[in-house]
């Protein structure tokens, strides 16, 4: 919820260890009884997994019987053979262009807005907060399917003005567009996390720029968001992340459809397995997925360096 | 004149984006007192609340009320913050104040978990949990928050061990307390703030977690607030007044928590500090 990007912290924690001695021999023990409940977590639930649906990805398995390996005719198959996966990869890609930049930009203005010291912000907080309280839950779906619907709340509204609406969810165009409006419609955490970034700049900053004479526009532009680039960042890698993983809303609302029009490739890889039993064939969506995630973070990480600014680093600068 | 001025203009800013927000859970509440043929009209109060659709919806199942399904989900809700709490703030402590060889490489570790895709371990995790045979169970649901509650809330405990003064430490070290001591009597008690954060976020993280509940829960008796819901929803006739009332109750309990607890909640990751 914080931040400070991974970048940095991994940085600093690879430098701590190798500048400091470790003084006392005795907190050694101490240290890995305290993380040992995440220790054990990560290799039973993370990097067990990991290794064995790297296998998994190159055989053939339904659960019922062993594992047959097959080399790399799923990665073949995903590839050269599979038009449900160009057509949910395109899915997720589209999802993920609309709703990080919106929701990143929607998050940050309102919690500029909110940033303030006036009465009453604790309603307008849980106000706002609150659709991302209701998450991703059926009641969302239930609601959303409802607004949408072709006698929903949103073409009665249209209708006022005289526009006939159509059925904004069974309608293959639209249809992605309602959940990404859905998505956007919930970014509380995100704005909390920016939220947190903000009450973290030195006021002092502002009242010596007030005294050069900056204006609003300017103090936000030069001191703001320059501060603000590592949460900024930490948002982004986590939105993407987090949106390519998208799958309740299109797993309830619309079922992947109209037409395939939703269907995110979560929504695929999860009827891949659980539906199909095609438990391999899985296993390599997953590590196409992370491939694909992993390249886009790595670019992300190394155009950081042009725009995330980060106090510590001595050569640090706002880039370009 | 001016701060007058513009102190007005936020506000009135901030009234019209607040109704926006919550102008379809407005639609909602209204909605949900609705008969099926009222609901395409633009009233937002109908003419004769339904009030039986609440006392329909609850008892939708033939089997089970929905008291049923919400006494399941607390259970599970209560064990995951216990274990989340519990074992996040122990797997900080470790990480915040104690040396111990390769500490850099496993939290770098720790952080890179944060960034991986959760599909790519969910198919074997799966397998693991079947072949345990603890598939139709809440066991998968709830053990991995013994597991120090995810990379994302032990980063955020660290931080916040890492802003107590040290000489706390050094005072106690003095009266004689070891790194446990320490932790039970020093750090714990010092953390209550982020520690309710971290509770909150996975009370409401987990009461929405609809992927791990459809996967591992098959059986009705065992059905969480969200897969019952799902019932309505899979029927051929939705039943739409019932549905939304029972979907808003549903929200009720997350909603109590963070009016409760949201003072915490924003101050309690705002005073993490960003400086890494």
């Amino acid at each position: 919820m914080n931040g400070v990007a991974a970048q940095s912290n991994v940085a600093q924690a690879v430098k701590e260890t190798t500048r400091k001695r470790v003084r006392r021999s005795g907190t050694h023990l101490a240290g890995y009884i305290f993380i040992s409940p995440w220790l054990i977590g990560f290799i039973l639930l993370t990097l067990w997994p990991i290794a064995q649906s790297f296998y998994l990805s190159f055989t053939e398995y339904s659960l019922l019987e062993q594992p047959v390996w097959t080399g790399v005719s799923n990665y073949t198959a995903i590839f050269t053979n599979d038009a449900t996966f160009t057509k949910s990869l395109a899915v997720t890609f589209i999802f993920v262009l609309f709703s990080v930049p919106l929701k990143l930009f929607f998050s940050l203005l309102v919690a500029v807005a909110l940033n303030k010291n006036i009465r009453g912000m604790n309603l307008y907080r849980t106000a706002i907060y609150f659709p991302s309280l209701i998450g991703g839950s059926i009641a969302v779906a239930a609601l959303w399917r409802n607004m949408f619907g072709v006698d929903g709340y949103i073409n009665q509204v249209l209708a006022w003005f005289g526009i006939h609406g159509i059925g904004w969810i069974s309608n293959p165009h639209t249809s992605l567009g309602t959940l990404i409006l859905l998505n956007t419609w919930q970014f509380g955490s995100t704005m909390v996390i920016f939220l947190a970034g903000l009450k973290q700049i030195p006021q002092e900053l502002y009242e010596s720029a007030s005294v050069d004479g900056a204006g609003k526009v300017r103090k936000f532009m030069n001191i703001t968001l320059p501060m603000l680039s590592p949460v900024m960042f930490f948002n982004l890698i986590l939105g993407i992340i987090g949106s390519f993983q998208t799958f309740t809303a299109a797993f309830i609302i619309t079922k992947g459809g109209p037409i395939n029009s939703t269907y995110v490739y979560a929504l695929f890889l999860y009827e891949k397995a659980f539906k199909h039993y095609q438990m391999g064939y899985a296993s390599a969506l997953a590590w196409v997925l992370l491939v694909i995630v992993g390249v886009l973070t790595a670019i992300n990480f190394f155009a950081s360096r042009y725009w995330v600014f980060y106090e510590s680093s001595a050569e640090g600068g706002k880039g370009k | 004149m001016t701060t007058w001025r513009s102190k007005l203009s936020d506000h009135v800013l901030l009234t019209l984006f607040s109704l926006l927000m919550l102008y379809p859970v407005i639609w909602w509440v209204g909605a949900s007192l609705k008969k099926t043929e009222e609901l395409s009209l633009p009233s937002l109060w109908p003419k004769t609340p339904m009030w039986e659709n609440y006392s329909s919806g609850w008892h939708f199942s033939s089997e089970y009320t929905f008291a049923h399904f919400f006494g399941n989900t607390l259970l599970m809700e209560l064990w995951n913050v216990v274990g989340s709490v519990l074992t996040a703030a122990l797997v900080a402590y470790g990480f915040g104040r104690l040396n111990f060889k390769f500490r850099g490489f496993w939290f770098s570790i720790l952080m890179l978990t944060m960034m991986l895709p959760g599909q790519v371990t969910i198919v074997p995790q799966y397998i693991l949990f079947n072949k345990l045979g603890f598939v139709d169970s809440y066991i998968p649901l709830i053990l991995p928050h013994f597991f120090g509650g995810g990379a994302f809330f032990i980063f955020l405990l660290v931080q916040f061990i890492r802003g107590i003064p040290r000489d706390l430490d050094e005072a106690a070290k003095i009266d004689g307390a070891s790194v446990y001591g320490i932790f039970v009597r020093i750090v714990f008690p010092l953390i209550k703030p982020a520690l309710v954060t971290v509770a909150i976020f996975t009370f409401i993280w987990s009461w929405d977690d609809f992927f791990a509940q459809v996967l591992y829960i098959s059986s009705v008796d065992k059905f969480t607030v969200g897969l019952a819901l799902r019932m309505f929803i899979d029927q051929f006739d939705i039943q739409w007044g019932q549905l939304l009332a029972m979907s808003l109750l549903s929200v009720v309990p997350s909603v109590i928590i963070f009016l409760f607890a949201q003072k915490h909640f924003v101050e309690g990751i705002a005073t993490t500090g960003l400086k890494g």
